[in-house]
């Protein structure tokens, strides 16, 4: 084996080939989106026109992103102090924690709703009937395991003994020394992980289509099944979302090093 | 104890419900125990659907996996430029996430019956390309799950390709090997548990899936998870005690995948290290 | 007539120079060092001998025959990487009879030969074990068995022992060598550690910058340094500029002093040069006051570093540092702080001309390749 100084052709077919089957669906949507109702053919921007007006595009979008972003939080908020106490006091929890974080493989969304939708049916309306109650509270768990092995992976980065240690001995309390010193070190890593739950909210539909919320990928699945062309638009729309969030993900990571590990999400 | 508010979460909101689930697949309709709904499993229209499940899923890995290795060896091997490599990583990324809702539809505009490729085949190379049957089948599912089944055994597989250590191919080729005999003794040896892991991944991945499958057929194919689906968004009889019984069967599928999965990835991180 | 030759090879990696124009010749049986530090290009030159990358321009010819187009894997060289190179997958018997499965020697020519080679490295007893399972010093020693077991013409070594703890070094070169004898294998060693490189080695050639700065024994490198990149990279050496000022005396004048040199004899009035001495040649005494010679200067110790077999003091001297090294006994007598007289003797410096680009100083700059 010579260190080769160009590209193997057997290397070059594949990634040629992979490059159109993976660009090829996006073009086709493209073209789609650009045909007019009455004739079927090119070409017009009225399906555009058509989703930046419409009223239950945004309200849905805006729910999703709202829904997203609460997930952020209340997931930084339940996870980060666990994985540091983990790391800094137990750390024979951690092959439990990562044990844990596979069970959502196992106990995938469509086997978690149905228990969930059983399990809680008793609740408060306030709760059980609102998106940002039940459905929050079902995508905190289907982030686990994205937040898990972003932040792992960060604090396992960091030296959580001397910081900690550190931070104590000039006098810092424990939430001090979590949101001033810890935080700030881990950014990346949960920056990483804000992102993949970002996208996995903004793509969920098997939850909120059993529980019947009015998500955005449930709008899509409606828009898909009443209108052709502008469907093609919305999904474009909803991948250049996608896009924004790996891109930004990769670009945080590039900052500061922090792996990420990135895994599949809507399905 | 400081993890006291995680656990109590996590079993409040995924062990409470998933064991809901496992039990109420025993309770019969009126109350007391019964297996009625279970043994309905190994039955006929369900028996079908765990075939198909498992057909779309066994297809999807394998061939998921093969074109991914390929794939992502070719991007990371000598000789390939730099930036193929973390275009294809970033791509990867995006397209494992893009799944669902918008990537059916992407599939029915590029080969649905007035679908662009579709189209453009019938007029330019006189190519009927489904001969009467469309991309509503499992087929068409098959083919729309690569789409961010390849991409996922990328990601997967692209650590495992990398440890591969350029020492070896060296002191194989120094001690007298060729390619051939590279792969067959050391390089398909060495990647064969991290392979396997990948591929039960990705198997354990398109069992799981709905919402593509729901979107590209409105619920015609009927793999399991739609079965499922249907009982809460259907008119068809509630039981919904047949509907946790399915999920049983899927959770025990599952459980088997995940308990092969561990092992092989003790194996892989043993040896690439 | 060389076993093994290196003709003019040169070798360019984008816009840099990595191999500028290298001849080396190898005896038969012949244990040559490529010596240098990271980026002076001898780990590019080991690479091209076993065929992993092709020169620019040159050629490699072993016993007669030009290989310098031969794919790595025709060659019949054996050879040890510096880590990470043994299969993960096979034991470490499997490992060893790797190269000859390919040959399709059968199973038990091959179980024989094995086992005679993992007793040759002293791991009669690890037959069966993985990779994992070995330490370092053990993996090298298998990877050594393992380029042994196809019966090579040439043994190629890329700073095997760099990646080892320090004891398990000095015990593993040594094997080496008494191997590399016993079988009589034509060797090419690259390290960039000049102990090493001198214990072991019938020849030496130290690099810098894609060049061979000098070649000889370990003997001749050590006491007679061709170029002042020579001279501070093998040993510790004080390097005093200086200009000849009376060639027939042999006097030169080093800023405001002046020293009496052998090596100064017959030299050019006026040239500047550099002058070498090995630190144990000083001689260092407690001041006395009065007299002293031209070649006696006085100072104050500033440091003491104990090395174990000698303390090795650094003492300045009207603004010049210099290096001597001492039982440690004596050092003792003379702590920090302490006046001195230091003498050059008068034969055993060494004299480099000093060309203007000549580099003084060595270290560990330039690219790794």
């Amino acid at each position: 084996m010579t260190t080769r100084r160009f590209i193997a052709p057997s290397a070059a077919v594949w990634l040629l080939l992979g490059a159109a089957y993976f660009i090829l669906p996006l073009v086709a949507t493209f073209l789609f989106s650009l045909r007019q109702l009455q004739t079927g053919h090119c070409c017009t921007v009225a399906s555009y026109t058509w989703v930046i007006h419409n009223g239950q595009f945004w309200s849905s979008l805006r729910l999703s992103v709202e829904l997203a972003l609460e997930t952020i939080a209340v997931s930084l908020l339940l996870y980060v102090p666990t994985v540091y106490w983990v790391h800094l006091k137990v750390p024979k929890l951690r092959p439990v924690l990562a044990f844990m974080a596979l069970i959502p493989f196992v106990v995938p969304p469509i086997v978690l709703v149905v228990g969930l939708l059983n399990f809680y049916k008793g609740t408060p309306i306030w709760f059980y009937a609102q998106p940002w109650g039940f459905l929050v509270a079902a995508y905190v768990v289907l982030a686990f395991p994205y937040m898990f092995f972003s932040l792992d992976s960060g604090f396992r980065a960091i030296d959580v003994h001397t910081l900690t240690e550190a931070s104590q001995s000039l006098g810092a309390s424990w939430g001090r020394t979590l949101f001033q010193v810890i935080l700030p070190n881990i950014r990346a890593a949960a920056l990483a992980g804000s992102f993949l739950t970002l996208a996995i909210v903004l793509g969920e539909f098997t939850i909120a289509n059993l529980s019947q919320f009015h998500t955005f990928p449930i709008y899509l699945q409606y828009v898909n099944e009443t209108q052709a062309y502008a469907a093609g638009a919305a999904t474009l729309v909803s991948f250049g979302i996608t896009w924004a969030a790996m891109l930004s993900l990769l670009f945080v990571g590039r900052k500061r090093g922090a792996r990420a590990s990135v895994v599949a999400g809507a399905r | 104890m400081g993890t006291v508010p995680f656990f109590a979460y996590i079993i409040l909101m995924l062990f409470i419900p998933a064991g809901e689930v496992l039990v109420g697949a025993f309770k019969g309709a009126t109350h007391g125990w019964t297996t009625s709904n279970v043994s309905q499993l190994v039955h006929q229209p369900y028996l079908h659907s765990y075939r198909e499940s498992i057909e779309i899923s066994l297809v999807t890995a394998l061939l998921g996996g093969a074109i991914g290795l390929a794939l992502a060896y070719a991007a990371i091997r000598d000789g390939t430029p730099r930036w193929i490599r973390s275009m294809l990583t970033t791509f990867s990324g995006v397209a494992a996430n893009f799944g669902g809702i918008p990537l059916a539809f992407a599939f029915v505009a590029t080969l649905g019956t007035i679908g662009i490729a579709t189209q453009f085949m019938q007029r330019q190379l006189h190519l009927n390309v489904w001969q009467g049957a469309d991309l509503f089948t499992k087929t068409g599912v098959e083919i729309v799950y690569l789409y961010f089944q390849i991409p996922l055994m990328v990601l997967v597989i692209a650590p495992a390709i990398d440890g591969l250590r350029r020492e070896w191919r060296e002191a194989a080729s120094n001690l007298g090997a060729n390619s051939w005999q590279f792969w067959r003794y050391v390089g398909l040896p060495v990647l064969m548990p991290s392979v396997l892991g990948a591929l039960i991944l990705l198997f354990g991945n398109s069992f799981a899936a709905y919402a593509t499958a729901y979107s590209l057929t409105n619920g015609n194919v009927y793999i399991v998870p739609v079965v499922i689906g249907a009982y809460y968004t259907g008119n068809v009889s509630s039981n919904p005690h047949l509907a946790q019984a399915l999920a049983l069967g899927m959770f025990v599928v599952l459980a088997v995948m995940m308990a092969l999965y561990i092992p092989l990835q003790r194996r892989a991180a043993r040896w690439v290290r | 007539m060389a076993f093994l030759e290196l003709n003019d090879l040169h070798r360019s990696f984008g816009g840099v120079k990595a191999l500028n124009g290298i001849h080396i010749g190898l005896g038969e049986g012949e244990f040559l060092s490529l010596l240098g530090p990271s980026g002076c290009g001898k780990t590019t030159a080991l690479r091209l001998v076993a065929g992993f990358d092709r020169p620019d321009a040159g050629a490699i010819v072993v016993d007669g025959r030009d290989v310098t187009r031969v794919a790595p894997n025709r060659r019949g060289m054996g050879m040890v990487f510096q880590a990470y190179s043994l299969f993960p997958n096979m034991t470490a018997a499997s490992n060893v009879e790797f190269g000859l499965r390919i040959r399709g020697r059968n199973r038990s020519d091959r179980r024989k030969r094995v086992l005679e080679l993992l007793e040759l490295v002293g791991l009669g007893h690890a037959v069966d074990r993985y990779p994992h399972q070995l330490s370092g010093g053990m993996q090298q020693r298998v990877a050594l068995a393992r380029a042994l077991a196809i019966e090579p013409r040439v043994l190629l070594l890329d700073e095997p022992l760099s990646a080892l703890d320090a004891k398990v070094r000095v015990q593993l070169r040594e094997e080496i060598r008494r191997i590399q004898l016993e079988l009589g294998i034509t060797t090419l060693y690259v390290t960039h550690d000049q102990e090493e490189a001198l214990a072991i080695s019938d020849h030496v050639a130290v690099m810098y910058g894609g060049v061979i700065e000098q070649m000889g024994t370990p003997s001749e490198m050590y006491t007679a340094p061709a170029t002042p990149f020579v001279a501070e990279f093998i040993g510790t050496m004080n390097r005093l500029e200086a200009k000849v000022v009376d060639a027939s005396t042999g006097e030169v004048e080093h800023g405001s002093r002046r020293f009496r040199l052998d090596a100064a004899r017959g030299r050019r009035n006026g040239e500047r040069v550099l002058i070498l001495i090995r630190p144990e040649a000083l001689e260092v005494s407690a001041a006395v006051n009065g007299g002293g010679d031209l070649n006696t200067v006085r100072g104050e110790i500033i440091t003491h570093t104990f090395l174990g077999p000698v303390t090795r003091v650094k003492l300045a001297s009207d603004g010049t540092m210099f290096t001597a090294d001492m039982p440690p006994a004596r050092a003792a007598a003379l702590p920090v702080g302490s006046n001195v007289s230091v003498q050059v003797p008068v034969e055993g410096p060494k004299l480099l001309s000093l060309a203007d680009d000549a580099p003084v100083s060595a270290g560990l700059d330039g690219e790794d390749r």
